[in-house]
């Protein structure tokens, strides 16, 4: 039997290195200024599906990522561990969407490339925390959702058991498919690029990249190999309502971003000795804060 | 007049903390705005349930009784809250940023086509002008959460589209009785109509739903660990100063991306909000989403090597060292005195 899952996958910027110049004056995120990684718990998502294409004979592993021309990069490092082809949503009039504008586009992409039995994506990407886009999605095309998947336990044509990790405990639920999944953290961790795969897919170009290549062997040869071809998905591919997408189609505004400042306290400064950690403790104990 | 609506979480058949919380919140919301809180709650069994509501202020009870509500699952609850939400037309919706409340706000919001802010830290009412429009908003619900790895604070609002809605986290709003004389009025929701019409696709096979055992909310000392304790053997020995102490042990959201610490243990943002008596930061530089969840603590002691360390500045004392020097002394020293 086809098999066809599509992965959700998001470049992030790595919010743990953040810099001065990374916040533009609309209060939209200046993603340019920042290192880019893979969503860590998409990466969960993506093993996922690897370890399903394993099993299911006939099956294959979409990644679909929105973002702009540099997230292609997402696309060809999933090919590096055994992904098959990926789509690149990207135009700069889905710039500057909420939750649900992207999980509006992304919901058009998904129906674009139809025949899905399974969408897998992380249950929450880094820059933002929302956890809001996978739900979000599985709304828009009208299918169930099973958040924070921490193993897929079993799938089938047409059926998939999974075990949710939640606050407090674990449920295993059964799903009839097509179904959305989020996988949590938890999860197997993603497994490393494969060199025969790196080699395989490394000039993995999508239509604009090979624009920039003035290299006609490169482009050649990339333009003979269909697997090297990562397509790419912009407004005029995508039956989207214009009102629905980008910055006017995102009912939340931010109305005012707030540096950080610390109001420093006045705060008593010790060092690690014996005397100074006696006093403290006798001064707690005093003041009945210990004991 | 348009109202503020809180869905009310069911866990154990008792109403999950967050969302009287909630409740407490929108009271204060409601006055500002003029407009009464309600109160949706959904289960199998809520007999009673309205005893446990109406103390935190809630006017008006919506309440969907039917066997197939629990345990939760997304699509029936989302079904049956949609229904209350486009009947009544809250003007706000807020919801327990709880794994329930988090799989469920994002589906009903894509479903009305509504702005969500998650996690939010705090909801303030306020007014707003469009800078591109001109046009101004009055009486708004300011959606105000740390963003961007916690470098910036964010205010949110959602100028056009109802309801406006936020998830917010355990512990943040601040859990307050209303008058002993407050009464509620129920409404019940025919639920079976709905309910018949969607299907069951997803079916609850096994559930291990494990009582909290981890009470970091209700603890007054609470010895919190960052990624500076280095290994989940370091927070053996910050159990043993919570041991010692009566204390709860925390920890940063670092320390618990690095396996050091369990989830439930989480102080912050995206973990639980705590107002300890005394709050002991051991290897945690302090970003801002760990500050939001713990600031309020009474008084807060650093353990850290850094001197600099932005959690210093908000600290009342600031302890220069390494806390596996630290904290041997602490506990020596508290043995020796507290006999």
């Amino acid at each position: 039997m086809a098999f066809r899952i599509i992965v959700l996958a998001k470049q992030v910027p790595d919010t743990r290195n953040i810099k001065e110049d990374a916040m533009k004056s609309d209060g939209t995120v200046n993603r340019a200024a920042l290192p880019a990684i893979y969503n860590p718990e998409d990466l969960n998502a993506l093993e996922q599906a690897l370890q399903i294409k394993e099993k299911i004979k006939d099956s294959e592993v979409i990644i679909v990522t929105m973002g702009p021309a540099r997230a292609a990069d997402i696309i060809r490092e999933s090919m590096y561990r055994n992904a098959d082809k990926g789509y690149l949503i990207t135009d700069r009039r889905f710039a500057g969407a909420d939750t649900l504008a992207t999980s509006y586009v992304i919901s058009k992409a998904v129906e674009k490339i139809g025949d899905y039995d399974l969408i897998i994506s992380g249950r929450q990407a880094i820059d933002g925390d929302t956890a809001q886009v996978g739900p979000q999605t599985a709304e828009k095309l009208n299918i169930p959702q099973i958040t924070y998947a921490e193993e897929i336990l079993s799938v089938e044509k047409g059926k998939i058991t999974v075990k949710r990790r939640l606050e407090r405990g674990v449920e295993v639920v059964e799903s009839t498919l097509p179904a959305l999944v989020t996988v949590h953290g938890s999860a197997a961790p993603c497994r490393p690029k494969n060199a025969r795969l790196l080699m395989k897919y490394k000039h993995a170009k999508t239509p604009s990249e090979l624009q920039t290549i003035d290299d006609d062997y490169t482009n050649q040869s990339v333009r003979n190999k269909p697997y090297l071809n990562i397509e790419e998905l912009s407004l005029d591919d995508l039956s989207c309502e214009e009102c629905k997408i980008g910055l006017a189609g995102s009912p939340t505004k931010v109305k005012k971003i707030d540096n950080v400042i610390l109001q420093a306290k006045d705060s008593r400064v010790l060092k690690d000795s014996e005397v100074e950690i006696k006093n403290l403790i006798t001064e707690l104990i005093t003041n009945h804060t210990l004991g | 007049m348009n109202n503020i609506c809180v869905y009310c979480e069911i866990e154990d058949g008792k109403v999950a903390d967050v969302s009287l919380e909630l409740i407490s919140k929108s009271v204060k919301l409601a006055k500002e705005l003029g407009c009464s809180v309600e109160a949706a709650v959904l289960g199998g069994n809520l007999k009673g349930i309205e005893d446990q509501i109406t103390p935190s202020g809630a006017d008006i009870i919506y309440k969907a009784e039917d066997k197939k509500l629990e345990p939760y699952t997304t699509i029936p609850h989302a079904a049956v809250f949609e229904h209350i939400i486009r009947e009544h037309n809250p003007q706000i919706v807020l919801v327990g940023a709880t794994s329930v409340g988090r799989d469920l706000a994002p589906r009903i919001a894509s479903s009305l086509k509504c702005g969500l802010t998650a996690d939010c830290t705090d909801l303030v009412i306020g007014d707003y002008t469009d800078q591109k429009t001109g046009k101004e908003y009055k009486n708004l619900l300011y959606q105000i959460r740390p963003a961007f790895g916690g470098n910036i604070i964010a205010t949110i609002v959602n100028p056009e589209t109802r309801p406006q809605m936020a998830t917010v986290r355990e512990g943040v709003m601040k859990k307050e009785p209303a008058e002993k004389s407050h009464k509620s009025e129920t409404v019940k929701i025919d639920a079976s109509k709905i309910l018949n019409s969607i299907g069951t696709a997803v079916k609850i096979i096994e559930r291990h739903i494990e009582p909290r055992k981890i009470n970091l909310g209700g603890a007054q000392i609470i010895v919190a660990g960052g990624f500076g304790v280095g290994s989940k053997e370091g927070f053996v020995l910050l159990h043993e100063l919570a041991k010692v102490v009566g204390g709860e042990v925390g920890a940063s959201r670092a320390a618990v991306d690095a396996g050091f610490a369990e989830h439930a243990r989480q102080v912050g943002q995206t973990g639980v909000t705590v107002r300890p008596k005394l709050y002991i930061a051991c290897g945690i530089s302090g970003a801002i989403q760990h500050r939001a969840g713990m600031d309020g603590s009474a008084q807060i002691i650093s353990i850290n090597t850094d001197p600099e360390a932005p959690i210093n500045s908000i600290a009342d004392v600031a302890i220069t060292g390494d806390l596996l020097s630290v904290i041997p002394k602490m506990i020596k020293h508290y043995k020796e005195q507290s006999k």
